[in-house]
């Protein structure tokens, strides 16, 4: 049998702190927490940072290395520091550094790295060992080495090498959500179908329970299945929580692709046990291939965006044609004044109140009290969307709709009212590279940490 | 006629990673879900979208009272054209699309 605790969804988000003491109270094998996804969107990986502070995460982490202490277990965290790139394991492993210093521990740490140069993926693209998923983008050899970072999701295999090292905590750059609380229970001989079922209902800690926000999580691994319990004792899982959690953020809620094969859960039978914990038995691990998952980002240009609010009866009446009017001369002034060919740069004008949110696929009208205009411009050059974005700035303050009537000012929030966002990152791999050894496009270090 | 959202508990969208989207309608009870597996036309969730109707996948799931509508993304999560980096507010054109 094997006892995971999962403290919270991911780092960051914030747990009930009596169910982590409980939790802890109830001598887990393992601790193990996610620290990010791609659903915050490709910045975080083509910058190689974390979304959240670095103040916040330090607080948590030193709660969560405080309780793995006085647990005596390891403590592992997946795709560390939000994207799992390389900076980012470096990150979050100064800030362990820093608390181990603070706190008095003395600590063996394993870090793991999921960062790909260009040139590994370009020599296993060549020899047809990179397979796209659906959709998947065109990809080159180019376009790879445009990748400001590439990384590769690993598997319970990278993370079980990990934890074999003997290490207190792992920090683990890009990891599938699942291969952290699956590792342990795998490498003890436990159910594998139960071990990848399991971990895909506690990934996101209490969000499989009647309570999501109080995070903290008990799974018990063992031959036969898994028992899932969550430790704030006002919340519950029920067989709907649990086999629920199976759809969230998932395309196929019966099947769940993993490096090495899939996991099939359409034979599981979740029970419950009592009012609170849920027993789950039948799921099947399906072994496959080993390949792992592909991320990659690169910079697709620089943008400079701006907001305008028309507030104005008969401007908010005809706020579709005077965007219209505004994003043709703007852009016609672009090309004039800055050279640029139309192919070149993009410029819209987003009305919020009418159909920001879903652009062309908006099949409601009605009548707003105000519109705000969003204007985004993209360039090659930061520079460009510079230029371009105070090319904007008059017209969205004084455009009138008519050439004979008074010049109109808008309401502008900010001074100046551009602003510029840096580069626009774009996710530009959706595709799996096949391994002959897990461990051979991800690397293992070893490091002692703090004072005894 | 009747709007999917009136008779569902909730709707909810979702990224599946980068390139999907997840639409999970919540039915609540087994006569919201009979109602509504028999009212919902996978093609014109596809036009809803603005998606190919073989490149969508859909899960009628009675134990759960559950009917799920994944399609590749409309736009590629993060790309300059994309307006909902997590794909949240997808939902509405199912949750306002009017079944028998």
């Amino acid at each position: 049998m094997t006892r995971v605790l999962i403290p919270t969804g991911a780092l960051g988000l914030g747990y009930d702190r009596a169910a982590l003491a409980r939790g802890i109270a109830n001598r887990p094998d393992i601790i193990a927490v996610d620290g990010g996804s791609t659903d915050s969107g490709p910045s975080y990986l083509g910058r190689g940072v974390s979304k959240y502070s670095r103040a916040s995460t330090k607080a948590e982490w030193r709660e969560l290395m405080l309780a793995r202490a006085e647990a005596g277990v390891p403590l592992v965290i997946g795709t560390a520091g939000t994207c799992g790139a390389d900076s980012a394991v470096d990150w979050l492993f100064d800030i362990t550094c820093e608390i181990a210093a603070e706190t008095g521990q003395r600590l063996r740490v394993a870090t793991l790295k999921s960062g790909q140069p260009a040139a590994r993926v370009k020599a296993a693209l060549a020899a047809g060992r990179v397979a796209p998923l659906f959709p998947a983008p065109e990809i080159s050899g180019g376009l790879l080495d445009a990748c400001t970072n590439i990384v590769a999701l690993a598997g319970a295999e990278q993370i079980a090498a990990a934890l074999q090292t003997g290490a207190d905590i792992v920090i683990a750059g890009r990891t599938t959500d699942t291969a952290i609380i699956a590792a342990l229970p795998l490498m003890r001989g436990d159910h594998a179908g139960a071990a990848w079922h399991g971990a895909k209902i506690g990934e996101c800690g209490a969000i499989a329970t009647t309570h999501p926000a109080t995070g903290t999580i008990q799974i018990d691994f063992d031959a036969g299945g898994f028992t899932i319990e969550p430790m704030a004792t006002a919340a519950a899982a029920t067989p709907y929580t649990v086999s629920a959690h199976m759809l969230y953020e998932n395309s196929d809620p019966f099947i769940l692709h993993e490096p090495g094969g899939h996991l099939d859960v359409r034979g599981a039978v979740y029970t419950p046990l009592d009012g609170r914990r849920v027993r789950v038995e039948g799921s099947q691990w399906v072994p496959g291939r080993y390949t792992v998952k592909l991320e990659g980002a690169r910079i697709a240009g620089y943008q400079t965006v701006a907001l305008a609010l028309l507030r104005d009866r008969r401007y908010v009446a005809h706020s579709r044609e005077w965007a219209a009017d505004v994003q043709a001369r703007v852009a016609a002034q672009i090309v004039d004044r800055m050279g640029l060919a139309p192919e070149e740069f993009t410029l819209e004008l987003r009305l919020i109140g009418m159909d920001a949110t879903l652009g062309p696929l908006e099949n409601r009208q009605g009548q707003p009290v105000e519109v705000g205009v969003l204007g985004i411009v993209t360039c090659p050059t930061e520079a460009q969307a510079a230029e371009a974005g105070k090319m904007l700035n008059p017209y969205l303050l004084h455009h009138a709709l008519t050439e004979n009537e008074p010049m109109p000012t808008f309401a502008f929030p900010f001074s100046p009212a551009e602003m510029q966002r840096g580069a626009l990152y774009e996710f530009c791999l959706n595709h799996v590279m096949e391994l002959d050894d897990p461990m051979e496009a991800f690397r293992l270090d070893v490091h002692e940490v703090g004072h005894g | 006629m009747v709007e999917i959202g009136q008779i569902a508990e909730k709707v909810r969208s979702k990224n599946a990673g980068p390139f999907w989207l997840t639409v999970d309608v919540f039915c609540g009870s087994p006569e919201a879900y009979a109602r509504i597996v028999a009212g919902l036309d996978t093609a014109a969730v596809a036009r809803a979208f603005g998606v190919e109707p073989q490149a969508m996948k859909r899960f009628d799931i009675p134990d759960l009272n559950v009917v799920k509508l994944s399609v590749p993304r409309p736009v590629i999560q993060g790309t300059r054209a994309d307006r909902d980096m997590h794909g949240a507010g997808w939902a509405v054109l199912v949750e306002e699309m009017r079944i028998a």
